[in-house]
């Protein structure tokens, strides 16, 4: 079948992976910011975290990518687009934002990159990604940790799922009473 | 195979910076919201590649909570957001002012 890919150096497919991933992912988070439409921020947003969970298989967090694909692609982006389907359907759109903000804005984004990338470059561990042993790929690992060092914040997350869907129901719940006031 | 940690870790620091960027510039407070969203992604991102150099499942375990809290701030955020655009008309943060004396 494909039987061509198997030929292919491996360490080649990873680095080209990485960087196309890479690419990706930071180019789309750029149109998130800077598009004036919302759909389209909503729709780029998804190949955000799509490119995360390709990074994510590369790092061989398999469990982890396939979380974010179902939680993020699956949940949160479409609860995005239901919302800008009921609250914004301005057909005019915002005008840009001042001189002034952008400046302020580019300047803080770029001290924070150059900080980011002067951190990253400080000096190399020199372990690549195929010499450092994959830690998490079977799901197995997680259920054992959840269920014996964890468990109070396995405990504590599904607490805060309830209070989550309890509040959730009660913020957007209306009440006749303060309405007619 | 020369991918390291670093490189993982400048994609993560530009992708928060990005989202930082983001959360400045834009007036949106649905925009505003996914950018805080990316920035989570790249804090996830930088705790999976930490994980997996120094061989230990603690960064893993992290992410998963990250993203379990991430599910329920999105949920409660997202319904301000409509509890407030039915109040008010809008979602713009420079007309949301009404504390201001």
């Amino acid at each position: 079948m494909s039987g061509w890919l198997l030929y292919l150096p491996s360490f080649f497919m990873v680095e080209f992976l990485f960087y196309f991933l890479s690419a990706l992912i930071l180019g789309s988070a750029l149109m998130v910011v800077l598009n004036r439409n919302p759909v389209n921020a909503v729709m780029f947003l998804l190949v955000v975290m799509g490119g995360a969970a390709g990074l994510f298989f590369l790092l061989g967090a398999y469990f982890l990518g396939v979380l974010q694909i179902l939680v993020y692609a699956g949940a949160v982006v479409v609860l995005f687009l239901f919302i800008i389907m009921l609250i914004a359907p301005q057909t005019k759109l915002k005008p840009s934002p001042g001189k002034t903000t952008f400046a302020a804005s580019a300047a803080a984004f770029a001290l924070l990159a150059a900080g980011a990338l002067a951190l990253a470059g400080a000096g190399s561990t020199g372990v690549t990604l195929g010499e450092a042993a994959p830690v998490g790929h079977l799901s197995k690992e997680y259920g054992y940790y959840l269920f014996s060092v964890y468990l109070l914040p396995f405990l504590v997350a599904g607490f805060l799922l309830l209070i989550a869907m309890v509040g959730v129901i009660l913020i957007s719940k209306r009440f006749p009473r303060e309405e007619q006031a | 195979m020369s991918i390291g940690l670093n490189e993982f870790l400048a994609v993560s620091g530009l992708l928060f910076a990005i989202g930082f960027f983001g959360v400045l510039l834009r007036r949106n407070t649905l925009i505003i919201y996914m950018c805080l969203e990316i920035m989570l992604t790249a804090v996830a991102i930088a705790l999976v590649a930490f994980s997996r150099f120094n061989g230990s499942m603690e960064g893993l375990l992290l992410v998963f909570f990250i993203i379990t809290v991430a599910a329920a701030e999105v949920a409660i955020g997202l319904a301000i957001i409509v509890a407030l655009f039915r109040k008010r008309g809008t979602v713009q943060v420079e007309e949301l002012n009404s504390l201001q004396p």
